[in-house]
This record gives structure tokens, C-alpha cells and sequence, in this order.
């Protein structure tokens, strides 16, 4: 990867975090507002995100576009007939996030924007996510 | 302008410019949007129990994204240290009363300093919510294969059918824990 594709991931990401703080979707609150139906505001942002989303993958797609580099853009399908592993880790994040009031984006630039204890959840998250390479196969996908 | 910086910033705003995300990095590299990625290669990169599931090349799959984590992190000290809002969240009072009929009594800054202290690391709910919160949400999205943004914003506008479960999942968690297990937890 050269410098200048850093750098664009760099601002890319600067750009989402500072989005991400703005917008407040790194609040406790504003996720326990979301998942009390007391306010719009979560589901306008992931709404009209979604939106957007289908719009430019489906023209993305349907032009064959290349990236910057010249090469295909594919995204891999998942695969849907994974019911319980959706569903059961689904929730499993969902607890996690309720509890947490944050999902891994926000953890990171609630970190950036000096809440030093956000280290704590970071390394938790870590932890779950190591747990769940040694648990694996043992899981119902 | 500069105005604009410091205020929070309205659903359709922050909503077009989140999407955005998965096109731009479609179309630099290729690279599907997903922040819990990175916990994957973090493992990946300090294995130290040689876990079948960490053995692969974490440096070639998680550069980009790595680079893009520590972009989220300066742009939250960009949002929310050198242009914080001053001002209290404008949640919606009906909220506010719940919360403080849970015991929560911080309502400025983004998260309460009831539970996001270091201080509350010497509580149990600030024990239950800052490490059971933290591993749950790294445990259920790598079992989910991915967050919100791997699913709830990149595999919806894929419109692919198994993040929709994922989020559907994400939501039955999300209301039990807010509506039947948050009240025990700060009772």
C-alpha cells in the first residue's frame, strides 16, 4: 500500500469519527433513547445511511465500476443460511451494545475524544473477540 | 462556520455522509466498511495461543483498516476534544425522566459519569456495563460477523439478507437489555 492510500484511509477515518461525535451516536444516551423509540434521531441517521448505502453499491454495481487502482469491485455475499449465528451473536452484540452504549466505531472516538476509559470496554471487546476464536467451533453457526 | 464545528450535527446531515463511507472505500481500494474488523486483526496480530481462527495474515487483510481506526480516533478528539459541544445532549425528556428514575444523575457530555469513570470501575453496574458491555459487543460481533457498520450500514446497502437477521438480532438484544436487564443492573 502506498503513502497516499494511508493518508486517504487516514481521512476517510477522521472524517467518520468526527461524524460519528457530531452526530452523537457514540452517547449512552442517545442509545438508550433509540432503544426506547423516544426519538428519531438514530433511525433518521441509520435510515437515511442505509439509503444512501443502496444507492451507490446498486450504481457501483450495476456500472461494473472499478476502484482507484483499476481492479473489480466485488463484495462478498454472506451467507444467509446462517440463521442462528446471525440471530444469536446478533443479540449477543445487542446486549453488549445497550449495555456498553457504544459499537466499535464509537468506542474508538469516544477513546479519541479523551474518555480515557474507554481503553476498559476496548480490551473487553478484545477479550470477547479472542473468546470467540476459541469457542468457535464449538458455537451453532 | 466555524459554528457549524461545535454544534451538534441533525440526522440528515451526519445520516448522507455515514453512507458515503461505503461507496468511498468501495472505490479507493475496494474495501468493505466494518470497524470490528479490526478487533479480528488485533487478535490476529498478538495470537499468542495460536488460535486456528486468529492464523492468517492480519498485516495484508487489516492495513487499511487499522489506518482508518486511527483516523476514527483522531477525528473523535477533532469532534469531541478541540470542537466539543458544550452543551448537554438534547435528548428527549421522556428520556431523561427514565434515567432518572434509574439512578442516572449525569446528563451532560456524551456518556454519564455515573458509569464512565475510572471510578466506576470500583461499582458493579460500572463493572457490568464497561467490561460484560465491552466483551459482549467483541464476542457478538465477530459470532454476527460484523458491528453496525459491517452490517447495519454495509450489508444493508448490499441488501444482503443475513445482515438484515443480524440486525434484527442486534435489536432483540438491544430492547431486552434496555427494557428487562438495565433495570436490575442499576437497581
Amino acid at each position: 500500500m502506498k503513502f497516499s492510500e494511508y493518508l486517504k484511509y487516514l481521512l476517510i477515518g477522521t472524517a467518520f469519527g468526527f461524524v460519528l461525535i457530531k452526530s452523537e451516536v457514540v452517547s449512552w444516551f442517545r442509545i438508550q433513547e433509540m432503544f426506547r423509540f423516544d426519538a428519531f434521531h438514530m433511525y433518521g441517521i441509520i435510515g437515511v445511511a442505509v439509503i444512501v448505502g443502496i444507492i451507490s453499491v446498486q450504481i457501483i454495481k450495476r456500472n461494473n465500476m472499478k476502484d482507484a487502482n483499476g481492479n473489480p469491485i466485488t463484495i462478498p455475499p454472506k451467507d444467509a443460511s446462517q440463521v442462528k449465528r446471525y440471530l444469536i451473536g446478533g443479540s449477543m452484540f445487542g446486549l453488549g451494545w445497550a449495555l456498553l452504549g457504544a459499537c466499535p466505531g464509537p468506542m474508538f472516538a469516544l477513546l479519541g475524544s479523551g474518555l480515557t476509559i474507554m481503553a476498559v470496554p476496548i480490551l473487553a471487546a478484545l477479550a470477547g473477540t479472542y473468546t470467540y476464536g476459541i469457542l468457535k467451533d464449538k458455537l451453532p453457526h | 462556520m466555524l459554528d457549524f464545528l461545535y454544534q451538534p450535527w441533525p440526522w440528515y446531515v451526519a445520516g448522507p455522509i455515514i453512507g458515503l463511507t461505503v461507496p468511498v472505500l468501495l472505490l479507493i481500494g475496494g474495501k468493505m466498511f466494518g470497524v470490528s474488523a479490526n478487533l479480528r486483526h488485533a487478535c490476529a496480530a498478538c495470537n499468542f495461543g495460536n488460535v486456528e481462527f486468529f492464523n492468517y495474515d492480519w498485516k495484508s487483510a487489516g492495513k487499511w483498516n487499522f489506518t482508518f481506526l486511527a483516523g476514527s480516533v483522531l477525528g473523535g478528539f477533532l469532534g469531541g476534544y478541540v470542537f466539543a459541544n458544550p452543551e448537554p445532549i438534547a435528548l428527549a425528556q421522556s428520556t431523561i425522566t427514565d434515567l432518572q428514575a434509574l439512578g442516572i444523575q449525569d446528563f451532560n457530555g456524551l456518556v454519564p459519569d455515573d458509569l464512565f469513570t475510572w471510578g466506576s470501575l470500583g461499582t458493579v453496574p460500572g463493572l457490568i456495563v464497561l467490561i460484560l458491555g465491552g466483551f459482549l459487543v467483541g464476542f457478538g460481533a465477530r459470532y454476527a460477523g460484523g458491528c453496525t457498520s459491517g452490517h447495519a450500514i454495509s450489508g444493508l446497502s448490499d441488501l444482503q439478507l443475513a445482515s438484515l437477521i443480524a440486525v434484527i438480532g442486534f435489536f432483540i438484544g438491544g430492547l431486552l437489555m434496555t427494557w428487562f436487564i438495565y433495570p436490575i443492573i442499576l437497581s
